[in-house]
């Protein structure tokens, strides 16, 4: 690699950015700016804002879809996507519900429910990998079947858990709730992979450029087809945490749940087509979208507009970041 | 070219056949599938799917997807709902029955332009505008609605009785409405330059510019069309259930539209779609579910069964497809 650089004509070069300044156009630093003047103007709504217990207790709320996220960023940055995951999420809470209120123990059942989660993974895997078809039109697929299935599974009732597995969100482990020390175990442990590890740098260059990926004796195949599962598994960990959470479970849980996933992705700067993106960013999008969305719902903004609110920051946050990609390089 | 054209033809016979093998099935369990009440019951459960299908399709063949349409089909069903509640206290007249039909069109261009806008501007994927305009589009409904639904007494009964009656055979005019706008796509995307530059952009986007084919203003045309059919699909909601809900009306139109769409053979991959494919699709789905409630299949199963055929259908489009590479490299050796 070295030669080459060396061979290159010294005007093709350009000359070494300074540390800040590559610092400064990263889009990760963005969302933590954002972070900053949203935590800013919460605190100008409402005193709750600086008491870190409140926020805790709202990021538990979102907890469930951010740890889902996560693994989102890993499909996203790996050049693929998966819109199922929230309804992967409804259909393994769903499957779990009923396996414990038919008679399965709870243990028992709550595996059921992650294998079912990792059947779901593996099958929008055997579509995407196997067969070869855009992931995109895939999993609006399954998105509709997952969803589907569940609403076939608990029809319009609601499926209750037994009463001592309520509560996952209530469980302190050093004052903080149980959900949100998963989320940053699971963001702390997939930053080191993605960012420290040969597999996670695969992972960026499959996402880059597939082709080059595989000829330079990359098992792309067989690490998409890995993350597929994996964010399966994870989507139904969380489901089974929304169920206890919530107490119960409806078909419609964590509806439209897929728009909140990619937008913390978004928000975070991963690239939408692929080969960009950190973990770190999807972690601070999350703290910024429970800020913003706790901070709708303190200034009594209405549902709706905060539907309005997250479509736009979509819309706003895929701008930006493309924008702040095609300013570096590319 | 002649492999080419069979493998297309062998595609729109395979959902006809399809079609008459389902019919047949049903209706030898339970003879009263095969009667004309049916047939009515399963014609009035489509239009509004066939009018969304012409839209998304010439999206799919570009190589796009609107997953908005839902949404779009609900605001420009309630800005007419609205108008119809309100014309009074706003004019201090009232508007005519009609008047609904423009607006609401109208109303769902705009909202399709503001879709190939985004994508074509910044030159984002439509997957994610379209996610994202998807909830926006919703919220502004209910927020232009203060959350409320427009009742059944407010919505014309004029616009109602399209969905009733014609004087051609008692065939309600929704049907000619739905029939009438596929044959307006097929002539549009088959015999007019801009057509067929819709399918020479999906095939390749790259050559497209190339060869002199304006890519923003297809994409932004393609986008507005789906609109604006999505827009009829709303008015014409309001005539066929009688009433806009800010929550209800629209929501899961995509997933049926798109299941329509590519059970009808337009390829995801773009450049490949046709008007008789996607009417054939739509009606095939419309036989699923006017079977469902026969069979005693709980209405529950729809959303599962719709989210089956799409995947169904996209191993056929991925073995139709290889057999067309297969033969065309036949001829090449």
């Amino acid at each position: 690699m070295s030669t080459m650089d060396t061979t290159r004509p010294a005007q093709d070069i350009a000359p070494a950015q300074p540390r800040w300044k590559t610092l400064l156009i990263r889009p990760e630093t963005m969302t933590f700016i954002l972070l900053v003047v949203g935590v800013f103007a919460g605190s100008l709504l409402s005193p709750f804002f600086l008491d870190i217990n409140y926020i805790l207790k709202s990021f538990t709320l979102y907890s469930e879809l951010a740890i889902v996220a996560l693994v989102l960023t890993m499909v996203i940055i790996a050049g693929e996507i998966d819109l199922s995951l929230a309804a992967n999420m409804a259909l393994s809470a769903c499957i779990f519900a009923w396996a414990q209120a038919s008679g399965v123990p709870v243990p028992a059942a709550v595996l059921i429910g992650l294998g079912s989660g990792l059947a779901m993974g593996a099958l929008n895997a055997f579509f995407v990998i196997g067969l070869q078809l855009p992931s995109i039109i895939v999993t609006i697929g399954t998105l509709t079947l997952y969803r589907g299935l569940a609403q076939v599974l608990a029809g319009d009732k609601s499926i209750r858990v037994p009463d001592w597995f309520i509560g996952v969100d209530k469980v302190m482990l050093g004052g903080i709730p149980l959900p949100v020390v998963l989320f940053v175990v699971l963001a702390i442990v997939l930053g080191v992979v993605l960012g420290g590890t040969i597999f996670g740098r695969n992972i960026y260059q499959i996402g880059t450029n597939e082709v080059a990926a595989r000829h330079a004796g990359i098992r792309s195949a067989r690490i998409k087809a890995g993350l597929f599962v994996l964010a399966g598994v994870v989507a139904a960990v969380a489901g089974i945490m929304t169920a206890s959470r919530l107490g119960s479970v409806r078909y419609d849980l964590a509806l439209g749940g897929e728009l909140q996933m990619v937008l913390m992705a978004m928000l975070g700067g991963t690239y939408i087509f692929g080969g960009r993106g950190t973990i770190l960013g999807t972690f601070l999008a999350a703290w910024l979208l429970v800020i913003v969305s706790t901070g709708m719902i303190v200034a009594n903004v209405l549902p709706a507009v905060q539907l309005v609110v997250l479509g736009s920051l979509l819309i706003v946050a895929i701008i930006a970041t493309n924008l702040i990609y095609s300013r570096t390089q590319r | 070219m002649t492999t080419l054209r069979t493998i297309f033809l062998r595609r729109e016979a395979g959902i006809a056949v399809m079609i008459v093998l389902f019919c047949l099935a049903v209706g030898a369990f339970k003879p009263q599938f095969l009667t004309l009440d049916q047939l009515r019951i399963i014609l009035l459960l489509t239009p509004l799917i066939m009018i969304g299908a012409m839209g998304q399709m010439l999206v799919i063949v570009a190589r796009h997807v609107d997953l908005s349409i839902g949404s779009i089909l609900g605001l420009s069903a309630m800005v007419s709902g609205m108008l119809y509640r309100w014309d009074a206290t706003w004019f201090g007249f009232d508007v005519p029955w009609w008047i609904g039909i423009p607006i609401s069109v109208a109303v769902g261009t705009l909202l399709g332009l503001a879709n190939g806008a985004l994508i074509t501007v910044f030159r984002l994927p439509a997957i994610i505008v379209t996610l994202g305009t998807l909830s926006l589009y919703r919220g502004l409904t209910f927020i232009i609605s203060s959350a409320k639904q427009i009742d059944r007494q407010w919505i014309p009964s004029e616009l109602k009785g399209l969905s009733q009656t014609s004087p051609i055979f008692g065939i309600p005019w929704i049907i000619f409405i739905a029939f009438g706008v596929a044959i307006l796509v097929w002539y549009f995307a088959m015999h007019t330059r801009v057509g067929r530059q819709i399918y020479a952009l999906g095939s390749n986007p790259v050559a497209a510019p190339l060869r002199g084919i304006k890519v923003t203003q297809v994409t932004l045309l393609v986008f507005a069309i789906s609109g604006a059919l999505s827009g009829l699909a709303g008015i014409l909601y309001a005539s066929r259930w009688g009433f806009v809900n800010p929550s209800n009306t629209g929501s899961g139109f995509e997933f049926q539209v798109i299941a329509a769409v590519v059970i009808g053979g337009a390829s995801i991959n773009g450049g490949v779609g046709t008007v008789l494919g996607t009417v054939l699709g739509v009606l095939l789905l419309g036989c699923v579910s006017a079977a469902l409630p026969l069979l005693g299949i709980p209405g529950t199963s729809q959303a599962a069964i719709y989210g089956a055929v799409i995947l169904i259908a996209l191993v056929i489009d991925r073995s139709v497809r290889q057999q067309g590479i297969a033969s065309l490299k036949r001829v090449r050796a």
